[in-house]
């Protein structure tokens, strides 16, 4: 069959199928519950905040790099949020203060990436050594506001980003969506885009063909300080609450969602569309397994062997071409 | 002797010095033995992961599973050790862990060398694999009565003694195996053909194979003996620690390179001292460990390492980029 | 007649659908030393990769002394005295000289441990006895290319070396360099050495030569003793035709200045180097590797940052040391390695030429008019002739000329002012060659300024109006391109 053939043979293709599958095969194995709408919504809840995590993820890959640091920079910005939400007094139901609190945080997330884009480009750090370090710091101002504890009591308002439907879709999930369109968009139909990608395969092609590297990585660790900014006010909204250490395990998801979707951890490829057909099997998967009772922390082994599998079959047809 | 500033080891050597003297200035009490033994004890575990890391660093890589095959190491020996061989003596219980670290270490070996996967993606996945199949199939429990030898060792000491104050100082003999991890490795590193293949692969992967190195056996054996060190620390860890918690060690990874990194390896591979690993280490323990001392508290502790990283590498890195401009 | 010491018999080799080796035969014998000419992407490096056991041929035979070989592999190879010095060396820049000459003697003699003091032993007595001096512990990373390329050959040394095969020898070296290489190849045949040089360019080492072996296209196309052969013979062999060398027509006397540099000087590459550049001119600028040109030429487009002086087009002074500001001026430079610093290897061939562009496509929200951008980049395909199925496809896809194609394009659709070649035709095959010198005298008749950096002499005579010889960072001369023999200016450039 030459039509499966060719979408086998792309990396997308076989991630749709492998999505697909899953899907299928845990509505088989737990029917009425994991097609339940109880289910399904409650997945539409869990998946966007490492999505956009990933997201993040995967522009910096592109380039070659990486960027350790956002869920740091999520939670220090979703923290500042939360202080602000607790102690600014508005009036209502506090929309102002939302407004202001959600406005200062992505600033602060994009202040953190300019931070990293001045070691990476500026001063020549490799990527995972200047995010590792700034991740330590960006958590550590988190404790150190905190004193490590969980900061709760927001205005009725803030439920909105997290805990809301609108048109019957989850707010998060339309949050993704968007968000997923505009880093899509800004791959394919901006130079900037091409740039980093064409960066991310020969970074000293790059600069003979004179592009502005400097300027392109500082953007770039920019957006991901932004993306991850946003990721970590779904996460406050969500969980109705604040804290320094929240979400640590959604670093490696992050990088493994990306790497997944067929991003090359070297730089120069990668499509959003394998970023969300790799998040959906995850989610798929440990709604699943969550059904069928099996426990949290299987899902960490099959999220692993999962990788490497995706990995292998990579190599192996990149060797056989 | 000629002091050479460009070097890591330097830089770190005088940041450590710096603290100290800062420290006894605030807190005269700071220069004591039992500041020395709580310092020591504290880089018995992470000295033996930070060997590691190394070895991997100079060999191109990079290693983030560690930890979890030192978590899987000790938590799968105590059990097996307790419900089938409680009679096996400290050292053999050692000898076991490293035997179940090296055959994780395999796994990664077998995925990185034979099948040519990057590194950092083969560790990543391997991590949530070790970590998973420890929690999902062996248990989630923490073992509080670990098998006699074990036991034995955990209460093993160098020396102990009274301070003038009343308070008791002690040194745990798991030091001792730590200073054998860095003589050993530094025999092989440095002595052996072995030891220069990594060196050599790390420099130039395509020159070594050229000249007949087997590239694939060299990484196969890099993985092995880290994994090997990983399950040993692990087994220290819950002797001294007395209980075998599965969820202890997971997170200290990037902490740990970041001690090696601060000795001046470098993560392109081929460079990297054992000096400056145990000063990266010892700068590392310092700060967490005595960062109260000089009056910043201990919710600074992130901040501060944080800072000490981007510091540690971020001037070699300028400076390499300046001379790289000079150099045309 | 005694056994050869290395037989090649039928050996054929393809990557991918390509055939880089087709039946090639050929013997070589103790004592002897023996030329493979070719032009790059004849099929020589694979031969060398094959003989070194690094790659396994198709089809054909192997033996050693007479005695048939299985598979290869390197430590094969080097067991039975095959030694190979890489173009680029293969050293492990971080370790120190001392290590790197004894290494592959150490792994061969199956040491286990690392013996320091035989390996500085072994490494000293090597050095000693090509006659240099090079400190033993210093890391090999801190040596200039002429001390690596000793380092490489002592390394062939330490150990029972029978055929020594020595990769692109000299384009490195200063003629007094050349000669020293050229004594120690006399005392390795003198003891039984056997030697295969492997080179484009070969009229410096015939003297030591006692056979002659061309291939071109992965073919064996002349064979025969070194007597018989001179550097235009070899030259016709390697191309498959007589290169006429027809320099352009005389520059008017009035052109314009386009391009003034004054006194441009950086630390140990190039110094106080001035020239100017007219209008419609093509001028060449000719040096041994490590002469600085290479520095100059990046220096040009801002990739190296001058410690003074300054480049002036067009009456206005251009930032030195910023290639983005070259850029906007309208200067461009086409790379000296296309594969690691023109190409985007994995990308389409399409963006390939299109990252030129982005800026002049792109609305103030930094959106692209991809139908433009693309439609422009299809364009210079065409203008370039550019043989491709699909422009879609990853321009690794391309073969070299056609590859080096895609580069100009890239700036040429920036209508630049001033464009600066590094080695234009490396690698590229003979009908590319000279289209691709075809496309040089096509720029310079619209009136651009080329400036042609090349040591491939019969190139430069062939394109350029004038050449300036670069030695030690220096221009030391300056010749007009009629006026001047291709010996004359060889013996410029190396003396």
């Amino acid at each position: 069959m030459p039509a499966l053939q060719r979408i086998l043979s792309t990396t997308e293709g076989r991630l749709a199928v492998i999505a697909f599958g899953v899907f299928i095969a845990m509505a088989l194995l737990s029917p009425d519950k994991f097609l339940s709408v109880q289910n399904l919504t409650s997945m539409a809840f869990q998946f966007p905040e490492f999505a956009i995590l990933a997201l993040a993820m995967t522009i910096t890959m592109l380039t070659g790099g990486i960027d350790l640091s956002v869920v740091g920079i999520a939670n220090m910005t979703a923290i500042i949020a939360a202080l602000i939400l607790t102690n600014v007094t508005g009036s209502g139901d506090g929309w102002a203060v939302l407004a202001l609190a959600l406005c200062v945080s992505m600033v602060v997330g994009m202040l953190a990436g300019l931070f990293n884009g001045i070691l990476i480009a500026k001063l020549g750090l490799p990527p995972i050594l200047a995010t590792l370090g700034s991740g330590l710091i960006f958590t550590g101002i988190a404790i150190a506001m905190t004193g490590g504890s969980a900061v709760m009591g927001f205005p009725v308002a803030t439920a909105w980003i997290g805990n809301s439907t609108v048109l019957g879709i989850p707010t998060p999930v339309i949050v993704f969506a968007l968000l997923a369109l505009g880093v899509s968009l800004v791959l394919t139909r901006t130079g900037f885009g091409i740039k980093l990608r064409m960066f991310g395969t020969n970074p000293l092609a790059a600069r003979y063909a004179a592009v502005n590297i400097d300027a392109m990585l500082i953007k770039v660790y920019i957006f991901s300080g932004a993306l991850a900014a946003t990721s970590g006010m779904v996460v406050m909204s969500r969980a109705n609450s604040a804290k320094a250490d929240y979400g640590s395990s959604y670093l490696l998801l992050a990088v493994l969602i990306a790497v997944l979707g067929g991003v090359n951890p070297y730089g120069g490829y990668g499509r959003v569309i394998g970023v969300i057909l790799a998040v959906l099997s995850m989610q798929f998967l440990s709604s699943g397994m969550n059904m069928l009772q099996v426990s949290n922390f299987a899902r960490e082994l099959i999220w692993g062997s999962l990788l490497i599998f995706v990995m292998i079959m990579n190599t192996w047809r990149a060797r056989r071409a | 002797m000629k002091i050479d500033w460009s070097r890591n080891e330097t830089l770190v050597a005088l940041v450590i010095l710096g603290f100290c003297v800062a420290a006894a200035v605030s807190d005269p009490g700071f220069l004591s033995i039992s500041t020395l033994t709580d310092l020591l004890r504290g880089g018995i575990v992470l000295g033996i992961f930070a060997v590691a890391a190394l070895i991997v660093l100079i060999s191109g890589g990079i290693d983030v599973s560690f930890t979890a095959v030192a978590a899987f190491t000790m938590y799968v020996t105590a059990m097996i050790l307790n419900a089938a061989a409680p009679w096996m003596p400290w050292w053999a219980a050692l000898g076991f862990g490293m035997g179940v670290g090296a055959c994780l270490g395999a796994f990664n070996g077998v995925l990185i060398a034979f099948f040519g996967l990057p590194t950092l993606i083969v560790t990543l996945g391997t991590m949530s694999i070790f970590r998973g199949t420890m929690l999902t199939f062996i248990g989630q429990k923490q073992i509080t009565t670990l098998p006699p030898g074990m036991r034995d060792f955990g209460r093993m000491m160098l020396l102990r003694g009274e301070n003038a104050d009343g308070s008791f100082y002690s040194l745990h003999g798991a030091f001792a195996v730590t200073v054998l991890v860095v003589i050993l490795t530094w025999a092989i590193l440095h002595h052996t053909m072995l030891g220069r293949q990594i060196f050599a692969i790390g420099g130039s992967s395509e020159s070594a194979r050229r000249i007949g190195i087997n590239v694939r056996q060299v990484q196969f054996f890099v993985y092995i003996y880290v994994g090997a060190l990983a399950g040993l620390a692990g087994i220290i860890h819950a002797s001294m620690a007395r209980v075998a918690n599965p969820f202890d060690l997971v997170g200290l990874e990037l902490s740990v390179i970041a001690a090696v990194v601060l000795g001046g390896a470098r993560l392109a591979g081929g460079h990297g001292t054992l000096t400056g690993t145990i000063l990266g280490v010892a700068l590392i323990v310092l700060v967490r460990n005595s960062l109260i001392v000089l009056g910043i508290p201990s919710t600074w502790q992130s901040v501060t390492i944080g800072c000490l990283i981007l510091i540690g590498t971020g001037l070699p890195a300028w400076q390499a980029k300046r001379a790289a401009a000079r150099a045309a | 007649m005694p056994d050869a010491l290395v037989t090649l018999d039928g050996v054929t080799k393809t990557y991918s659908g390509i055939t880089a080796l087709d039946s090639v035969s050929l013997s070589i014998v103790a004592g002897e030393a023996v030329c493979l000419a070719g032009e790059n992407g004849s099929g020589k490096s694979t031969l060398i990769k094959i003989l070194a056991g690094v790659e396994q041929p198709d089809r054909g035979k192997i033996s050693f002394s007479g005695q048939t070989q299985g598979p290869l592999n390197p430590r094969i190879s080097a067991a039975a005295g095959i030694k190979v010095i890489f173009q680029d060396f293969s050293l492990f820049p971080n370790l120190s000289v001392a290590e790197n000459i004894a290494f592959s003697a150490e792994i061969g003699a199956g040491a286990r441990l690392y013996r320091r003091a035989r390996i500085r032993d072994l490494a000293a007595h090597t050095l000693q006895r090509i006659g240099v001096d090079i400190p033993l512990d210093v890391a090999v990373e801190s040596l200039s290319v002429a001390h690596k390329q000793l380092v490489a050959i002592c390394r062939a040394l330490a150990t029972e070396a029978r055929l020594i095969i020595m990769d692109e020898p000299t384009t490195a070296l200063t003629e007094r360099e050349v000669r020293v290489l050229l004594g120690i190849i006399r005392r390795l045949k003198a003891d039984g050495v056997a030697v295969l040089f492997v080179s484009h360019k070969l009229a410096e080492v015939l003297e030591v030569c006692e056979h002659v072996v061309v291939l071109r296209n992965g073919q064996k196309v002349a064979e025969g003793p070194a007597t018989e052969f001179d550097a235009a013979l070899l030259t016709r062999h390697m191309t498959g035709r007589d290169v006429a060398a027809t320099p352009p027509a005389p520059l008017p006397a009035n052109a314009a200045v386009l391009m003034t540099v004054e006194n441009l000087n950086k630390e140990g590459a190039c110094a106080d180097v001035s020239f100017t550049l007219h209008a419609g001119e093509v001028l060449g600028i000719s040096g041994l590797l490590g002469s600085g040109r290479t520095a100059l030429a990046k220096a040009l487009f801002g990739l190296v940052a001058p410690d003074r002086g300054t480049i002036t087009l067009n009456g206005k002074r251009i930032p030195t040391g910023n290639p983005l500001a070259a850029a906007e001026a309208g200067i461009g430079y086409v790379p000296e390695d296309r594969l690691t610093e023109g190409l985007f290897l994995t990308q389409s061939i399409l963006q390939n030429i299109a990252i030129g562009r982005l800026d002049a496509h792109s609305n103030a929200m930094g959106v692209l008019d991809l139908p433009a951008l693309m439609g422009g980049a299809r364009d210079w395909l065409k203008r370039l002739s550019v043989k491709t199925a699909n422009p879609d496809d990853p321009v690794r896809s391309l073969s070299g000329g056609n590859q080096q194609r895609v580069v100009l394009a890239r700036w040429m659709a920036r209508s630049p002012r001033v464009l600066v070649l590094n080695g234009p035709s490396v690698g590229v095959d003979v009908g590319s060659k000279s289209e691709i010198h075809g496309i040089i005298a096509d720029l310079a008749a619209q009136g651009l300024g080329v400036i042609l950096i090349s040591d491939d002499l019969p190139e430069v005579l062939a394109t350029c109006h004038r050449v300036l010889v670069m030695k030690s960072g220096r221009i030391t001369e300056e010749f007009d391109a009629r006026a001047v023999s291709e010996t004359e200016l060889a013996h410029r450039l190396a003396s």
